[in-house]
């Protein structure tokens, strides 16, 4: 484990396995590669015990979880968890897990809780530490899920997963293409959480379902604050989803990506990794950068020392950015991955002929 | 007792040998008996429904299964019952 403050190893899942690069005197360099060949669709760690979770997609023969006591070099296969039998998506349509999107430790005082979000949409809950799984049937049944549709994949997914650090029976979780939806009694009840998101991309913009979180986070130290960045631009909410303001810049680079991180101290602070809206997704005129605002979205400023300026198509996906400390970590499409000391003003490159990066999480 | 050739590219993911004696009269049947010597095998070659992957193959002999869902199709004992992946879904 790096500096409490400042992580000095960073986990890349990437379309060809996990790489791990490692902060030494010199610099940064590679430290060990996993997995190679296979999806590696998200990759993280769980705080409490120092395991490392793999998610893999193999193509072939299906998603695969393994995971790692010793930061990597070693794996156990877990089970995977299973749509039960004759479950379907639609009528008709059969349900079966097609893509582990993101995995998430329950609170301090779950010791064994885990939560599994997958394509299609379904949350799936451990209490044994990732040994067997149960689907949150609430929210797989919830009214709403006929409105579900696919956003960028085929089925609609569960890619994000916030518990509330005071209170780990209060959860959100951010469903592409719905929305948020938030539970206070444990997973028993899900209620949408949407009001003041717009999607463009609907007869109704303000519906209540069918909007696509693209990814969502909650701040750590205020955990009443959440932040998203939106298929329609960026979000942030003061009450816990309640009600969302577009804090999008009107004329600058923040407004369209996928990837957003908070600072878990300080809830104002975020980053975003802009691209071009959305039937694009390149990187804004063609030259990469990172915004961050200091002012809840109020302003954003734009960051982009060390980050191709010319001809670059580049973007980041939903689980590729990191924040430790003052470090920020971020990777690309177009697989390169990025690093910054001084809170994502100056950037160094750390490997720029990478697979697509998928994930990118600091341990 | 028919005998399962696997992919090379299955036993580089999974502690499974290159061929292996099965018993059983259909290709679920013997699924599900590799099953019980190679925990988790079923899991690579079938979804959640229990049907076969849709980016997997099987062949039964030189014939390519028909039946995907139910996995009905019959496998002499004279046959081999080769597992590959599909040129799909790499």
């Amino acid at each position: 484990m790096g500096d409490a403050m400042m992580a000095d190893t960073v986990l890349v899942g990437t379309r060809k396995g996990l790489i791990v690069f490692s902060r030494q005197a010199t610099g940064w360099r590679r430290e060990s590669e996993h997995f190679v060949g296979v999806q590696a669709t998200y990759v993280g760690v769980d705080r409490r015990h120092n395991t490392v979770w793999a998610c893999l997609n193999h193509g072939h023969w299906g998603v695969k979880l393994h995971r790692s006591a010793d930061l990597g070099t070693t794996w156990d296969e877990c089970d995977v968890p299973t749509f039960g039998w004759g479950a379907e998506i639609t009528p008709g349509k059969a349900a079966s897990v097609s893509y582990l999107w993101t995995l998430q430790p329950g609170g301090a005082d779950q010791p064994q809780r885990l939560y599994l979000g997958t394509i299609p949409g379904g949350l799936f809950v451990s209490d044994d530490g990732g040994s067997s799984w149960a689907l949150n049937e609430p929210l797989w049944h919830h009214p709403s899920r006929k409105l579900w549709f696919g956003g960028g994949m085929d089925d609609a997914g569960i890619h994000s997963v916030i518990v509330d650090p005071q209170d780990s029976r209060h959860v959100w979780v951010g469903v592409s293409a719905a929305g948020i939806f938030e539970t206070v009694d444990d997973g028993a009840k899900w209620t949408s959480r949407n009001q003041g998101l717009r999607a463009d991309f609907l007869p109704d913009p303000y519906a209540e379902i069918g909007h696509d979180p693209h990814f969502v986070v909650g701040c750590p130290g205020e955990p009443h604050v959440l932040w998203q960045q939106n298929h329609c631009g960026i979000f942030s909410s003061q009450d816990g989803g309640g009600q969302w303001q577009n804090v999008s810049q009107l004329e600058g680079p923040a407004k369209f990506g996928f990837a957003v991180a908070v600072d878990p101290h300080d809830a104002q602070t975020a980053w975003v990794v802009p691209a071009v809206s959305d039937e694009h997704r390149v990187a804004v005129d063609r030259a990469l950068c990172v915004c961050r605002t200091t002012d809840g979205g109020a302003s954003w400023t734009r960051f982009h020392e060390g980050l191709p300026q010319q001809d670059c198509y580049d973007f980041a996906f939903r689980h590729a950015l990191d924040v430790s400390g003052d470090r920020l970590a971020f990777g690309t499409a177009g697989g390169s991955c990025y690093v910054s000391d001084d809170r994502g003003e100056n950037w160094t490159c750390l490997g720029s002929h990478l697979a697509p990066v998928y994930s990118v999480r600091f341990v | 007792m028919p005998e399962v050739v696997f992919a090379g590219h299955l036993c580089h993911q999974f502690p499974v040998p290159a061929s292996a004696q099965a018993t059983g009269n259909t290709v679920r049947q013997i699924i599900a008996d590799l099953d019980t010597r190679y925990p988790g095998l079923s899991h690579y070659l079938l979804d959640d429904q229990r049907a076969l992957r849709q980016h997997v193959n099987v062949f039964v002999g030189n014939q390519l299964v028909l039946d995907r869902q139910e996995l009905s199709d019959l496998v002499p004992e004279s046959e081999k019952m080769h597992v590959m992946p599909a040129l799909s879904g790499g």
